[in-house]
């Protein structure tokens, strides 16, 4: 038998129901080609943790309810627990292990670290990459745009107060960066 | 010689009190931190647990061979291979970690499947054949009280009261009978969860020598080594617990789950790693969380709104397994004196168990439904009374160093400036009853303990221990069986060792929750840690102290108590330019004693209280707390909108400001998602699909819980009183800022419609109904009707100290 060329022709090609095959699942991961094979069963999620070990998005409910496990898909917030991975071949992922440059810290992680945006941390992944996603659209959001960004992602620790500081903070410095960036 | 003590007196700081990054920051926002499930071990397998469809059911038989014929199956285990019971206290030893002969609620773990993984593992557990043979449901502890038969369990005070508990502190029905006027009230407090966004997950593994590992989500990882050890029958010092970065807490993952001793026998009989991370539904069975209480208060004052007496009747619906359950029936009363002057105080208990997942510790620990209770009350009083509700509490604050009735010992106090805080923040004298319709200020306070006097197993031991290692490359190390729950435990670590050492926090390397290195710490659990942990790493850091300060006054040619230890340099007092690096003082030290190490421990005071039962309530100190709660309410609606609070918490002393923070603000929106929305309720499944008793909302989606949109700003006060029993005098901040939200709110709301929600959550279906009463002349309240009989039992009475007590019952003085 050949090999099958890509996920979705493999999930396709696949035996019968009960034979469990794995199939080749290629991705782009934080700007790296990253390929696998994987059970066609799992989950965008359950790829990035299980078979890449990126370990950084978290889950919460598996369910699309907590926001725990939001990632950039083309540069746009998805929940990857909702996300069939086999649907993303050939797609850019952007998970939080590629977001720091570096050893720099991005300014969303170095904000949330020092002003607390950050308390067990479980949501934190979720909560920084949909305000990467909402500050890749718009640089200066307001309070009100910030929490509306941020309301599928829950936590329970912080009470969120210190999330949207954290994320005007970092807006702030991105706009500085962009400032110094113009000769 | 007493300069060692000298740093724990400090009043100037180069750490503590500084806005800082928490040591475990970086690792968190770029997703390195290691929670259990994202630990993997060559060879691992995966359980999964076959739960009862059932809340209360006979098991007949269960026959596993069809799943462990499934391929990719490696074990099932059933409670055969269970035959020991557990249980976070000593005197509720009623869990197994896979039932036996009964299961007592929809959710009781019946068998387990270890396989190949998750997906294989789910499939077995469709091939597990449990014959069941159905017993009456107990729903409620009102049924429990009027069904003593079946029993849930066969242990107890009778039928289905688990605990059943009476005190009192002077004569209660005379205070009362002279009181200027006497207010009883109903209130009742609906159960929640703790919701923490990490579901637990445990691996075990079998480590190089033999030994057992567990590495796991847990707050209290001390306790759960314990009962592993009496579970699995193994010498305790065979077995290593780690207690994984918790991704939130909240009192859910204190007590042992049945899944850490499935995993942790699984590993021990294949000899392979076995994981297991529970689905969101399995965490809401799980629960441990905040307990179902009707409450009735009868309360005695004066008719200048002092408290004469206070009768409290409480009624828990445990769930179905006792749980941390009798520490939680004294919660609901014994803090209810700590806040105002209390002359004499009566309080009844009785915890009932129900088949619903057991109820246990959730932040704040049985006491915010009595807060709520006596809160609301307080406001009516003061209407009653025509007193303003701020005015009225601040007249009777305790006072520093005085006693309780029921004999604590309350220290320091912020509590009255933290009422004036939050008035002055919130313009509460120009705004109450002046927001125009629909719009209101509500205003209540709290006290809540900082650690728990006595340990959850009775001993003398100390509560928490610490040990330092430094070494010549500058390295140092503090080690502490301390849990890390997202609160800041590390950070308080590093800080306070830092602050005592005189060095940058970023050099100290924290090793935290591992039995099977750091000393003992209890756990993350009654606000403990920052108290009972610092004040343990002070006495390691006094005495390596004492050590470098001798061999650094030799080499700088001055006395060891002439030393200032700061910014990573060891200083002669009197001339500055005298002076050696830290690394280099170490060097010196290690030259001179040999390698330099220390241990330091710390044990809560005796409390005062003699009475048995005396022993839940006592605390090293309390913090306190003072919240405003603005709302504004849709009469059409009956929607709550809250769009301020301001809250005052009187910590002591900040060791990092942005932390201390942070957990108020976390506490804040905890307490209000509890006064508005979040309720663990149950309800009957249809006749035609077995009329089980489930869970209503056991998903993230239909359990409500505050989103961003809904979060108003928190305009936070921190009072610092610093307490000399805590660290440089820093309190808890965890649990206590919790407490006066709910009433607070619910007291907004009547000032802003002038309904009485006398019940949490305040959801708009029951603002809608309390507003109908109003219109049509009727007592615009929504709440508790009656409250049961309930078979107290004949009181321990105890006098009071300022009416000649010693802290001991007195024995016949007085019949129930």
């Amino acid at each position: 038998m050949d090999a099958p060329t890509n996920a979705i022709e493999s999930a396709a090609a696949r035996g019968p129901a009960t034979e469990r095959r794995n199939v080749l699942l290629r991705l782009r991961v934080n700007g790296e080609d990253a390929e696998a094979y994987v059970a066609p069963y799992k989950t965008l999620l359950e790829v990035l943790r299980e078979d890449l070990g990126l370990t950084g998005t978290k889950h919460g409910c598996e369910l699309g309810e907590c926001g725990a496990c939001a990632v950039l898909l083309d540069g746009e917030p998805v929940l990857s627990c909702l996300e069939l991975a086999v649907q993303c071949e050939g797609r850019a992922v952007q998970t939080i292990e590629g977001l720091a440059r570096g050893a720099e810290l991005h300014p969303l992680q170095a904000a949330f670290a020092d002003l607390g945006g950050s308390q067990c941390g479980y949501c934190t992944s979720g909560m920084v990459m949909t305000a990467k996603a909402l500050l890749d659209r718009d640089p200066a959001p307001s309070r009100e745009r910030v929490k509306e960004a941020l309301s599928g992602n829950l936590c329970r620790c912080t009470g969120y107060q210190q999330i949207w500081e954290s994320v005007e903070e970092a807006a702030r410095a991105l706009r500085m960066e962009k400032q110094e960036a113009k000769p | 010689m007493n300069a060692p003590e000298k740093p724990r007196q400090k009043t100037r700081f180069d750490t503590i009190g500084k806005p800082r990054r928490r040591v475990d920051g970086r690792a968190k926002a770029i997703g390195q931190q290691r929670f259990a499930d994202d630990l993997v071990l060559p060879r691992m397998l995966h359980a999964k647990l076959a739960r009862s469809p059932h809340p209360h059911a006979v098991i007949e038989s269960v026959d596993v061979s069809r799943a462990r014929a499934h391929r990719g199956v490696h074990l099932v285990l059933t409670g055969a291979d269970f035959p020991v019971p557990y249980g976070i206290m000593p005197v509720s030893q009623d869990e197994y970690p896979v039932a036996r002969e009964r299961v007592r609620f929809v959710g009781d773990p019946v068998a387990a499947v270890i396989a190949v993984d998750e997906q294989t593992a789910t499939e077995a557990l469709a091939l597990i054949d449990v014959k069941y043979r159905p017993l009456p449901t107990i729903a409620s502890p009102e049924e429990g009280l009027a069904n003593p038969e079946p029993r849930i369990h066969d242990y107890g005070e009778q039928g289905n009261i688990h605990r059943n508990q009476s005190y009192e502190f002077g004569d209660v029905e005379e205070a009362l009978a002279q009181s200027d006027r006497v207010f009883e009230d109903l209130f009742f407090y609906e159960g929640n969860t703790h919701l923490p966004m990490e579901q637990q997950a445990s691996l075990a593994s079998i480590e190089g020598d033999g030994k057992l590992l567990l590495e796991t989500s847990t707050q209290n990882p001390h306790y759960l080594h314990r009962q592993l050890a009496r579970v699995l029958q193994m010498p305790t010092a065979h077995i290593r617990v780690i207690a994984t970065a918790n991704g939130g807490g909240f009192g859910g993952k204190c007590d042992p789950g049945n899944h850490e001793f499935v995993v942790a026998k699984a590993a021990l009989m294949l000899g392979r790693p076995v994981k297991i991370c529970l689905t969101r539904e399995e965490v809401f069975y799980q629960h441990r969380g905040r307990h179902p209480v009707l409450m009735k208060f009868r309360t005695g004052v004066t008719k200048d709104g002092r408290l004469t007496a206070i009768h409290l009747q409480t009624l828990l619906d445990g769930g179905a397994y006792g749980s941390h359950g009798p520490a939680s029936t004294f919660y609901t009363g014994v803090l209810t004196p700590v806040t105002y002057e209390l002359p004499r105080f009566k309080f009844e208990a009785c915890r009932v168990f129900t088949n619903k997942p057991a109820c246990g510790p959730k932040r704040g620990h049985g006491t915010p439904q009595p807060r709520f209770g006596q809160e609301v009350q307080l406001d009516k009083i003061a209407e009653a009374l025509g007193l303003d509700p701020a005015e009225m509490r601040l007249k009777m604050v305790t006072k520093p160093d005085s006693l309780t009735a029921s004999w604590l010992r309350v220290g320091s106090t912020g509590l009255a400036e933290c009422i004036r805080k939050v008035v002055e923040m919130s313009g509460w004298r120009a705004r109450r009853g002046k927001l125009g319709p629909g719009r209101g200020l509500g205003l209540a306070c709290s006290a809540y303990m900082c650690g728990a006097g006595v340990s959850i197993y009775w001993n003398k031991l100390p509560h928490s221990a610490v040990q330092l290692l430094l070494d010549r490359s500058g390295q140092v190390t503090v080690y502490c069986g301390a849990t890390e729950i997202g609160q800041g435990s590390d950070d308080v670590l590093a800080g306070l060792t830092a602050e005592a050492l005189g060095i940058d926090p970023v050099n100290v390397r924290v090793v935290t929750g591992d039995t099977g290195i750091t000393p003992i710490d209890l756990g993350s659990y009654s606000s403990r840690v920052t108290i009972m942990m610092g004040n343990a790493a002070l006495q390691a850091a006094a005495r390596v102290r004492e050590l470098l300060a001798t061999a650094a006054a030799e080499a700088l040619d001055t006395l060891p108590d002439r030393l200032v230890f700061s910014q990573d340099r060891v200083f002669a007092a009197e001339d500055a330019g005298k002076s050696m690096s830290f690394v280099e003082a170490i060097a010196a030290a290690e030259a001179k004693f040999g390698t330099i190490a220390s241990v330091g421990s710390y044990a809560p005071p005796k409390p005062p209280g003699k009475y048995k039962g005396a022993g839940v309530g006592p605390s090293p100190a309390y913090s306190f707390s003072a919240c405003v709660v603005e709302t504004e309410v849709d009469p059409v609606t009956g929607w709550v909108t809250v769009p301020k609070i301001w809250v005052a918490h009187d910590i002591g002393r900040a060791l990092n400001p942005i932390l201390a923070r942070g957990q108020v603000i976390g506490s804040v929106y905890m307490g209000l998602g509890e006064a508005l929305m979040e309720e663990q309720a149950f309800r009957r499944l249809p006749p035609k699909l077995s009329s089980a008793l489930v869970h209503r909302n056991p998903s993230m989606l239909d359990y409500k819980s505050l989103t961003s949109l809904d979060m108003p700003e928190v305009e936070v006060a921190l009072v610092e009183e610093p307490d000399p029993n805590c660290p440089y005098g820093a309190k808890e901040v965890g649990q206590g800022p919790l407490l006066p939200v709910m009433p607070a709110v619910a007291n907004a709301i009547y000032d802003a419609v002038g309904v009485r929600i006398d019940e949490v959550p305040i959801t708009p279906d029951k603002v809608l109904a309390a507003l109908a009463r109003k219109a049509k002349g009727e007592a615009p309240r929504v709440g508790p009707e009656s409250f049961p009989g309930v078979p107290y039992p004949q009181a321990t009475f105890v006098l009071p100290p300022w009416e000649g007590g010693d802290g001991n019952e007195l024995k016949g003085r007085k019949a129930a």
